[in-house]
């Protein structure tokens, strides 16, 4: 009886182990597991990407549907290239699409934003969406201000 | 002149000499053959003893230090007015560090200094040469199973620490000091990895669970088998055990987190 206590005791303990765990992976990160399989590659060049981060969240109409895959530099033109998993799911993307570098909050992570197009074709694998707009960055634009002050 | 020479080199001989049989010990933990059917009533035993009842201190104190970050980064960030980030400063601080670090702390001082007195007592009553008589091997009978069931036990508990941690944390910042929960549970998911956060303070773990169970086993196996000898052993096993945890976070903190 005594090591039948002590047995139920120790898997009670191992099983609050790995309840632990999970509930850290679900709760506390936010683990949801994603097949990046079903999901297609688009890249776009920007002139300046600021903070943005690989596995930062890709939004349409600020809902995720995607995530930065790599950041590298374009060596020809000298732009920033961020390559883009899309879910497979969001096939609704029209191939004149924009890309813009948003930033959450007012200190927040940056993120990018997908202004969809007008065009009946589809953005494909391996797509490059031509329209970008840069990240916000604080300096230039106190920079753009003061110097707009002074010629007034 | 040639005294303090002496007296310099028996020092450096002794410590050694203790660092070459604790690396024995392990040496025989990790090579003796496992026979996993003998082995498995005495490490549930084991696991019940240093797992099982370190639960209580383990909760409580998990529960209060996440309370205590909570309280604490709301004064902070509310000048700020981000007191929303609570939950990710809570999240992160306990994950990747203090869940870890301080249950491997707990654990040596309420597991370790266990094991080395028991060890030491066996020692000092002539158990383990009675073992070896009848013709068990001791590292197989009375060393392996303490060190695997240390082993086992510091990752779930510090696991454990670190969800009663964030638990406490929002018990706090959400119920008391009325952050709105979804804040504060989006922030932290947000910000925190699951493979680069919370895989990593697991290994953390698991490494300090390994170095302090090695202590505390090879400080009661190597005491001096008199009563005065265990109590400077335990003494040793908590002492040594802090110290390198302490140190060991910090080279896994750079190597991890560092870009080293």
């Amino acid at each position: 009886m005594r090591t039948r206590v002590m047995e139920i005791s120790v898997g009670a303990f191992m099983l609050a182990g790995i309840l632990a765990l999970i509930l850290l992976a679900l709760n506390v990160s936010g683990l949801t597991v994603s097949d990046s399989s079903g999901s297609y590659r688009v890249t776009a060049r920007f002139e300046n990407i600021g903070g943005l981060a690989p596995r930062a969240k890709v939004t349409l109409s600020g809902v995720q549907i995607g995530q930065v895959r790599s950041i590298g530099i374009d060596e020809r033109m000298l732009m920033a290239v961020v390559e883009m998993d899309i879910n497979g799911s969001a096939d609704y993307l029209s191939s004149d699409s924009s890309a813009q570098i948003l930033t959450a909050g007012l200190l927040g992570e940056q993120y990018i934003g997908i202004i969809p197009g007008a065009d009946d074709e589809m953005l494909k694998d391996g797509d490059a969406i031509e329209n970008t707009q840069s990240a916000l960055v604080l300096e230039n634009l106190v920079s753009k201000f003061l110097f707009n002050k002074v010629t007034e | 002149m040639l005294d303090q020479i002496q007296a310099l080199g028996r020092y450096g001989l002794t410590r050694l000499g203790a660092v070459g049989r604790s690396g024995m010990l392990l040496a025989h933990v990790l090579v003796a053959r496992p026979q996993p059917l003998k082995m498995f009533p005495l490490l549930l035993k084991q696991i019940y003893f240093v797992g099982v009842l370190s639960l209580v201190i383990i909760l409580v104190s998990g529960m209060f230090i996440g309370m205590v970050l909570g309280l604490q980064g709301y004064t902070i960030l509310v000048d700020y007015g981000s007191e929303q980030a609570v939950g990710q400063m809570v999240a992160l601080s306990l994950v990747r560090e203090l869940a870890p670090v301080v249950a491997a702390l707990l654990f040596a001082g309420r597991a370790g200094s266990a094991l080395t007195a028991e060890i030491g007592l066996m020692k000092a009553t002539e158990q383990l040469s009675s073992l070896e008589m009848i013709g068990v091997d001791p590292y197989r009978q009375i060393i392996a199973p303490r060190f695997w069931a240390g082993f086992i036990c510091m990752p779930i508990l510090s696991a454990i620490f670190a969800i009663v941690g964030v638990w406490g944390g929002a018990l706090v910042s959400v119920d008391w000091l009325g952050i709105y929960e979804g804040s504060f549970w989006a922030n932290m998911q947000h910000s925190v990895d699951f493979y680069e956060d919370i895989l990593n303070g697991l290994i953390k773990a698991v490494a300090f669970g390994f170095v302090v169970t090695w202590i505390a086993v090879f400080q009661g196996y190597d005491c001096v088998p008199t009563s005065e000898g265990i109590s400077q052993a335990t003494t040793r096993t908590v002492v040594y055990a802090s110290l390198w945890v302490l140190g060991l976070d910090f080279i896994l903190t750079a190597l991890m987190f560092g870009d080293l």
